[in-house]
């Protein structure tokens, strides 16, 4: 056992020389106690929990194949869209899944730039979800074309009318932006995963495993000369994925921003839709990774600390959505074009009221309440609240879609527009394609970055005094050294064990 | 296999970030160049111990970029201007600004696969065989374990001097690797 005066001075060399603060990784693991902890879920066997959890997603995934069908054979009539109301919810669709996207980019790119070490126990995940985000937006433009077997007109491929796409239309430049967020992101993932896939390849017991594996970590044996190229590229990757993210939600807001629609031709959208996305994508990040780090016993890797900062960037990202809200009302009432002014009336006390205000509660009232540290350090709240988000930021893509196009110049031409089951089964849908893919990354992918978490363990610094942490044997210590730092107030070294047969 | 037994180097383990540096500074003053240290993660200022130039990548990206950049202007004035001119809203043929969008996104493409594919070339990977991985303790590198190889082809390599500097950095283990380089 360690006296006090001696664990208080562990807990010193672990946390922060500068803030003091909590460790990033709790227990003390040595790094072999990282590599088990996280491939424990990829290599034993499957779960039944897991399988549960798989056909619920792939019987959802199967409704988006019948939906998607069904939309091919008849056409977007199935759909609940009509004059003047040409894009509802498929566009609501793709907005919101490319912008839950965003967070992944913004962990794994701009966090890494701005030297945010605690980004590394979740940014794997996040960008896992970057790519199943972008897949599931990806659908929606593809099909609400509604002949999608001239979809390929959208690329500037030569075609039997020898014309080649219109470049000035933003709908164009979205086609370029989101397939190449897309093409990017995928990039960045895999060249991440490549040092973790070897430790994969490594412990590997079966042929076939060591041959995917070992096909997948294309020969990686960690050389430092190898390491620096690849660190290398991954800032490069990081510093050309910051603007390319922001530039992607921007370009998807000039979809509206450059029509001359009121309530869509506005200034702010761009900076307003990227907050928003941010927003979104954090929410998303939160939701999955409460429930990850609970069932895959990994509480100590994700800490509450990284729960508490995905929880402040909600406020904040949730506070500029606000200020962007109020800035619109402001704008129109300024600009004094009654049309302008009409429309932002009829959104906040028009038909769609009930959209608007369930928008304006969930992103504007309820990330406010992470001001509370009782709330922003409780799993569960955090849980709750980021349910609140995702709806809210799907509605606030509605609200923005529907009520500027519903009431149109001519009140003759007014309508309003409600989904068909159709409409709400596609969306549906695309759930279940995010979460099948999202159940295949946990059981065949390491869900976080192995090299990248051991990398900001105390120990991994060449300067480090220390005593090596020694491996643990016990099978789940996660809980246990998450419920010591939490009773002891801060951080007692787990009782480590020799392992036996090590040198 | 013809030279199944030829002789790859000397494998050192070590157990700490902090043994791997030190051991790399002594590797690099006893003057040897055909070597390299293992690691699970990066260690922090091992370029400078094992005295490592910087890498290129910057560069490489850099003009992967500006070439994306560059064919995506090229595109869509040819497109847009040259094959099948077409005035639409009544703008210039070659209306370079609604251009931008597309240009930017294709320079950012074509850096990002640049330095993917740069890393790997600058690398030499995939690389399926590697001498290394018939050593069973160095399946550890991607675990928990710092390594150090001297390759035979080192002009300066002895196999008993090799094996003696190792040891007196503190290798917990040393051992030989045959296989081809």
């Amino acid at each position: 056992m360690l006296t006090k005066n001696q664990a208080q001075e562990q807990q010193l060399q672990l946390s922060d020389p500068i803030d003091r603060r909590a460790p990033l990784i709790l227990g003390n693991p040595s790094f072999n106690k990282i590599t088990e902890d996280i491939c424990r879920p990829i290599e034993g066997k499957t779960h039944v929990v897991w399988w549960l959890y798989f056909f619920m997603a792939a019987s959802i995934l199967s409704i988006l194949g019948g939906a998607l069908g069904h939309l091919i054979y008849n056409g977007t009539g199935i759909w609940g869209l009509n004059n003047p109301v040409g894009w509802a919810w498929d566009i609501t669709n793709f907005v919101f899944w490319i912008g839950i996207g965003h967070a992944g980019t913004l962990i794994s790119a701009i966090l890494f730039l701005f030297r945010q070490k605690w980004r590394t126990s979740i940014n794997r995940a996040a960008e896992a979800m970057t790519i199943f985000a972008v897949m599931c937006a990806l659908i929606f433009p593809g099909v609400h074309v509604g002949r999608i077997w001239v979809a390929y007109y959208m690329l500037p491929l030569p075609n039997q009318m020898s014309m080649w796409p219109n470049f000035r239309s933003p709908l164009l430049w979205d086609v370029f932006a989101v397939n190449i967020y897309g093409t990017v992101s995928v990039i960045f993932w895999y060249m991440g995963l490549i040092p973790d896939l070897a430790t994969i390849r490594d412990r590997a017991k079966g042929k076939i495993r060591q041959i995917i594996y070992g096909f997948l970590s294309v020969g990686w044996t960690g050389s430092a000369r190898h390491w620096m190229n690849y660190e290398k590229a991954t800032l490069i990757l990081a510093g050309l994925s910051t603007p390319l993210v922001l530039s992607v939600h921007t370009i998807v807001s000039f979809d509206f921003a450059t029509s001359v629609l009121p309530g869509w031709h506005t200034t702010i959208f761009p900076p307003y839709f990227v907050a928003g996305a941010v927003f979104s994508g954090f929410a998303m990040v939160a939701t999955l990774l409460i429930v990850v780090r609970k069932a895959y016993d990994i509480e100590h890797i994700i800490t509450i600390r990284h729960l508490e900062n995905m929880a402040k960037i909600m406020t904040v990202t949730g506070s500029m959505v606000g200020y962007a809200y109020c800035l619109e009302f402001f704008i129109a009432w300024y600009s004094g074009n009654p049309y302008e002014i009409f429309i932002f009336k009829n959104r906040a006390f028009g038909p769609y009221w009930w959209a608007y205000w369930t928008m304006f509660t969930c992103n504007v009232v309820s990330p406010q309440l992470f001001w509370f540290k009782a709330l922003r350090t409780s799993p569960v709240a955090i849980f709750i609240i980021s349910i609140f988000v995702n709806i809210g930021m799907w509605f606030e893509r509605f609200v923005i879609i529907a009520t500027s196009l519903h009431r149109d110049f001519l009140p003759s031409s007014w309508f309003y527009f409600s989904p068909t089951i159709w409409d709400i089964l596609t969306f549906a849908g695309s759930f279940g394609l995010f979460f099948t893919m999202f159940a295949l990354f946990l059981r065949f992918v390491p869900m976080v970055a192995i090299a990248e978490v051991k990398s900001v363990l105390p120990q991994a610094d060449p300067h480090f005094e220390g005593e090596m942490p020694k491996d643990d044997p016990s099978p789940a210590p996660a809980r246990k050294a998450v419920a010591e730092s939490e009773e002891e107030g801060d951080l007692m070294p787990a009782t480590a064990v020799a392992r036996q047969g090590a040198h | 296999m013809a030279g199944e037994n030829k002789l790859y180097g000397v494998l050192a383990e070590f157990e700490s970030p902090k043994d791997l540096l030190h051991a790399c500074e002594k590797v690099r003053e006893a003057g040897y160049q055909k070597w390299d240290a293992y690691s699970p993660f990066p260690v922090h200022g091992i370029e400078a111990a094992m005295g490592q130039k910087p890498s290129p990548l910057g560069w490489m990206s850099f003009i992967g970029a500006i070439t994306g950049a560059s064919l995506g202007m090229l595109m869509q004035w040819w497109m847009s201007a040259v094959d099948y001119p077409l005035v639409i809203s009544g703008k210039p043929l070659f209306s370079w600004p609604a251009f931008i969008p597309i240009t930017f996104e294709l320079g950012v493409l074509f850096g990002a696969l640049t330095a993917f594919l740069g890393m790997l070339l600058l690398n030499g990977l995939p690389r399926p065989y590697n001498p290394l991985f018939s050593s069973e303790r160095f399946a550890r590198v991607t675990d928990d374990r710092f390594f150090i190889a001297i390759e035979a082809a080192d002009p300066k390599f002895r196999t008993a001097e090799a094996k003696d500097l190792l040891t007196k950095l503190g290798a917990t283990h040393v051992e030989l690797v045959e296989g081809q380089a």
